[in-house]
């Protein structure tokens, strides 16, 4: 990586990763052994075909699911081997999802679903600096219902990284969204990856988005089939798509 | 966690229609709670201070005349604490104002040193022991007639009129619930007790030095058994009519019976009220929870705990919870204060103080609380156990198959929105089974509702019209020879003379007994007939007893069964009598037999007590007249005016604590139906703005939708209307004591009443969600993903 002097730390750690899914008298093998090294406040995208298993890789990095066998680890913790209240508390600690619904609390104002999840971090940014760097500023008190799909993902942007997360794990954030807005989306990432060193992954099956990446993993079925360090990775403005 | 309580309040305003309908239906259930045990407490202990505080008596007696020194003896019984011996005598009144005679019963006062059955002056002075015919008399029957002191009432009195001067107007613990023996509703306008100084009353019955009436206090841990038996033989010689306990003092009977329904109540309607509430919530829960799915793993995914997420749904089930039952126990208060007053005017306590206690409350609060906790409970932990990533992942399209109506083949021709419905409901039965149970539940509270009064209306029924039909019944002072009959036929308007022969007895069977009076009576009546719970009509047998079915249980003794009947009254003879057959009746336990039977028994020529009579009521006013004058008449009860006085009174009161549950069922039946209509619009609101967009109209969607609110409406009424009467034949098991039984009748009004407001109800709820159906934000339901 040439940016970085120093060595890379490994944030996640995975190894020999599969998920089986049993569905009716069928069995779907959503993950078929994964390993995978996520560095320090490096940016990675995942690039896949639909179904090839991206969101599942990233909710078992996330601690929002758990593998049908093999390890991950985060930092020293073994994810795989922690009950469910351990996952709760690393996800509260760590973890700042973004998700392709934006799932925001509709009954939240922005600044509200932001400080919902600030109320429970141990060393957040204020709810309204959060938004201010997702540049919300001026909306902060509008419901989600009043926002558009590009800001209403910029405050779930906002409350993912309003708690000063160790990881970042986006999913698809920009699927519902036109180019442009996309790229708008894109950029506040890029930033939080580049200003806060949050360690970030971001699901798409948009290839040109994975200029703005350090790395590039791509998965089919099941499985990651090549990984792409990027020599000169360009800032989300740049992007074309 | 300040945001997440922010969030708990919008989603309360948000869910302010179902919130308000649900903290509703919860006041009603802890409304009935509060208000029936106050007023049950609140009677309770108005009559054991009262008893407490005024002597109330243990052990009754009555006897022809013992002599005074007889009281010593009484006294020195072990285990009895305190004796107080006078001079009763029944009289016949002739009150100014009043067409009939009525009956007096009078006391005589200040003997001994007055421990024992205490009156309680509410006006005026005691009668002094010099005055001429002073007298106090009781007051339910001083307001009947809105006596005052100084006012008079002509008595006749040892054969002779004597106008009683009233001085004082009072109450007393014998007297709570005055109530002529023999009779099942109180007249206050036609029965009266007076006071009178205890030397005057002996004196005009000729009992200088004597006393035909003997009350006694135990010690405490005394033998109330013992003590009757030792009464019993010491007054044996002495015309005494046998000795009884406090659960066979007609006013304490009365009260206790009254009481214990009272309780019966207290405990089934609420019960039931709150498991609908329960149950109201536990849907309303699962619901909400479902349509949040999405919001919870969000907050699951940023790291809300388990405990965090469950504790925020207990928060809002908690909030309706207090505010619910907070609402219940002030309505509960205040009806329950009414409900208390209303009872005054019939139950006479010297004071009668409303009380609430803490633990009313706080049961109420911890039996909502334990309702809806456990109605909360499986909702909420379904939230807790919820995975995130399975929650994201928005719901796959559901699998929809051609109902088995469809399969069958017949149904193709059934319109679209129908076939929707119907597939909507195969494809959720356990859904649509909840929201089927949640509206038959509302209809049947209805039905529980207004029961009773149902019931009510049929013994009073069956009682006056059915069974006893005679217009007048006549006692006379003595047993008198069969020419008295005669002459009662020849009074005025008189129809129909048939006799009767009452003598008071006690029942032994085994170690159990119970005193009343055995009616004989002419195997051909036809105003008084022996009719069951059937309405089929009994025969007296020539030999033996028909006796009250609930009397049959009470003793342990079954047809066939040999009784020991002990004759409390003249010659006091004690015969072996068989069971021939039992009576399922509804009122105080009676037993019957053939008039040639009972003078047999008695060794008696053929006497008679008295005669049910058949009058034409053009010479109502002359016949009574009539009978005023006549000093061997004791007694006159009227149909009419005993019927009258109930519908002013006693019914008036049940009426009023029907209206009460009415009113709480309909509050509950609405908040029921409103609730499943929201949470049907909630749960189809997608799919029927993805019709709208599609290019559906309004009346064609909401057709859908209202259509199978409708259609489930009608298809739980008559599952409510089964659990109604289920929920009614729990509660005559309830309300079954041993002086009073409920028939299981439940009249079509009734029924109608619940079909009507559960489906009035069902339409003011249609009517809301179609305004919200036509006001449907079509983006934002198809935008919004929660
Ligand atoms: N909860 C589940 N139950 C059954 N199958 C699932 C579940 N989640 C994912 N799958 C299946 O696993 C595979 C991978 O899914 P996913 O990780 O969501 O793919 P991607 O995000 O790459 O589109 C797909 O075939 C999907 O159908
Ligand atoms: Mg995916």
């Amino acid at each position: 990586m040439p940016t970085r002097t120093v060595p890379p730390v490994a944030v996640f750690k995975a190894r020999g990763l599969t998920k089986i899914y049993h569905v009716a008298e069928t069995t779907v093998e959503a993950l078929r052994g994964v390993d995978l090294d996520l560095y320090a406040g490096e940016c990675v995208v995942m690039l896949g075909p639909s179904g090839s298993g991206k969101s599942t890789l990233l909710n078992i990095l996330g601690g929002l699911d758990v593998p049908t066998s093999g390890v991950v680890h985060f930092r020293d913790h073994d994810l795989t081997a922690e009950d469910d209240d351990a996952l709760t508390l690393y996800r509260r600690e760590h973890v700042g999802f973004v998700f392709q619904f934006y799932n925001l609390i509709p009954s939240l104002t922005a600044r509200e679903n932001v400080a919902l999840v600030t109320d429970i971090a141990a060393n957040p940014m204020a709810a309204e600096e959060a938004l201010a760097l997702v540049g919300l500023a001026e909306r902060m008190d509008h419901f989600p219902s009043q926002l558009s799909g590009g800001e209403q993902q910029r405050v779930a942007i906002a409350r993912a990284v309003a708690k000063r997360p160790d990881v970042l794990l986006c999913d698809e954030p920009t699927g519902a969204l036109d180019v442009r807005t996309g790229v708008l989306v894109m950029d506040v990432i890029d930033r939080v990856n580049r200003e806060l060193g949050t360690t970030t992954a971001i699901i798409t099956h948009n290839a040109s988005i994975s200029r703005m990446a350090d790395r590039v993993v791509h998965l089919s079925d099941g499985r990651v089939t090549q990984v792409e360090s990027n020599l000169q990775r360009c800032s989300a403005r740049e992007l074309v798509w | 966690m300040r945001t997440l309580r922010r969030k708990l309040l919008r989603d309360l305003m948000l869910l302010r229609g179902q919130s308000v309908a649900i903290c509703l239906v919860m006041a009603c259930g802890v409304g009935t709670y509060v208000m029936s045990l106050s007023t049950l407490h609140s009677l309770r202990h108005a009559q054991f201070t009262y008893y407490e505080q005024y002597g109330f008596a243990d052990v009754f007696a009555h006897l022809k005349r013992a002599p005074d020194s007889m009281a010593r003896r009484l006294a020195e019984i072990p285990g009895v604490a305190a004796v107080q011996t006078r001079v009763i005598a029944e009289v016949t009144l002739d009150v100014a104002g009043l067409d009939e005679p009525a009956s007096g019963r009078l006391v005589s006062l200040g003997r001994t040193s007055e421990a024992l059955n205490r009156v309680f002056l509410r006006r005026g002075r005691l009668p002094l022991e010099r005055g001429v015919d002073e007298a106090l008399v009781n007051e339910a029957f001083a307001e009947a007639h809105a006596l005052r002191p100084g006012d008079t009432v002509t008595a006749v009195i040892n054969g002779r009129r004597r106008a009683l001067r009233v001085v004082g107007i009072a109450l007393s613990p014998e007297y709570v619930y005055a109530i002529r023996s023999g009779e099942f509703l109180p007249d206050n306008r036609r029965f009266a007790v007076f006071w009178l100084p205890h030397v005057q009353l002996s004196a005009a019955y000729d009992m200088e030095g004597a006393f035909n009436d003997v009350t006694v206090a135990l010690a405490p841990g005394a033998s109330e058994a013992e003590v009757i038996r030792r009464v019993d033989q010491l007054l044996d010689r002495y015309g005494g009519s046998g000795a009884y306990g406090r659960s066979e003092q007609l006013s304490n009977k009365f009260v206790s019976n009254e009481l214990t329904q009272l309780r019966a109540m207290a405990l089934v309607t609420p019960a039931i009220f709150l498991s609908v509430t329960a149950f109201l919530l536990h849907i309303v829960f699962h619901r909400l929870i479902g349509a949040q799915r999405e919001q919870i793993a969000v907050l699951k995914a940023f790291g809300y705990t388990r405990w965090e997420i469950g504790g925020y749904y207990l928060q809002l089930a908690a909030l309706l919870l207090t505010v619910g039952s907070a609402l219940g126990t002030g309505l509960g208060a205040w009806l329950g204060h009414a409900l208390t007053e209303l009872y005054t005017q019939f139950f006479r306590f010297p004071v009668f103080d409303y009380l609430l206690s803490v633990d009313v409350v706080a049961t109420a609060t911890a039996i909502t609380g334990g309702a809806g906790l456990m109605g909360v409970w499986t909702a909420v932990r379904q939230a807790m156990l919820l995975p995130p990533a399975e929650a994201m992942r928005p719901e796959p399209p559901a699998a929809y198959r051609p109902t088995i109506v469809e399969r069958m083949g017949w149904a193709r021709r059934l319109p679209l929105a129908v076939r929707w419905i119907l597939r909507q409901w195969e494809r959720q039965p356990a859904r649509t089974a909840l929201s089927w149970i949640g509206v038959a539940l509302a209809t049947s509270v209805m039905v529980l509702g207004s029961f009773v009064e149902d019931a009510i209306d049929y013994v009073i029924d069956f009682q006056y019209f059915l069974a006893q039909r005679q217009d007048v019944t006549v006692t006379f002072v003595e047993p008198a020879s069969s020419n008295s009959i005669h002459d009662l036929r020849r009074l005025p308007g008189v129809q129909l003379v048939e006799p009767f022969r009452s003598v008071p007895v006690r029942i032994h069977f085994g170690h159990n007994a119970r005193r009343l009076g055995l009616l004989g009576l002419d195997p051909n009546q036809r105003l008084f007939r022996l009719m069951d719970a059937r309405e089929r009509r009994l025969d007296l047998p020539p030999e033996g007893l028909v006796i009250s079915a609930k009397l049959a249980e009470v003793l342990g003794a079954g047809v066939g069964d040999m009784l020991t009947v002990e004759v409390l009254d003249g010659r006091r003879p004690t015969r072996q009598v068989v069971v021939a057959a039992l009576l399922d009746d509804f009122t105080d336990p009676a037993a019957y037999m053939r008039l040639d039977a009972l003078h047999r028994m008695l060794w008696e020529g053929p006497t008679v007590s008295g005669a049910f009579l058949a009058i034409d009521t053009r010479y109502k006013p002359e016949l009574y007249r009539q009978l005023k004058g006549t000093p061997r008449v004791a007694g006159v009860s009227m149909k009419s005016s005993v019927l009258q006085t109930f519908r002013s009174t006693l019914a008036e009161n049940l009426t009023r604590m029907r209206l009460f549950n009415i009113v709480f069922a309909s509050v509950i039946a609405c908040g029921v139906v409103y609730n499943s209509a929201r949470i049907s619009l909630a749960e189809r609101s997608r799919d029927l703005a993805t019709l709208r967009v599609l290019g559906f109209t309004r009346t064609e969607v909401s057709r859908i939708l209202l259509g199978e609110f409708a259609l489930l409406t009608m298809a739980a009424i008559p599952l409510g209307l089964y659990l109604g009467y289920g929920f009614a034949w729990l509660m005559t098991f309830a309300l079954d004591t041993e002086t009073q039984r409920f028939p299981l009748v439940v009249l079509p009004r009734t029924y109608g009443y619940a079909a009507l407001v559960t489906i009035i109800a069902g339409a003011a709820s249609a009517l809301t969600v179609r305004r919200r159906l036509d006001r449907l934000d079509l983006i934002a339901v198809l935008k919004a993903h929660d």
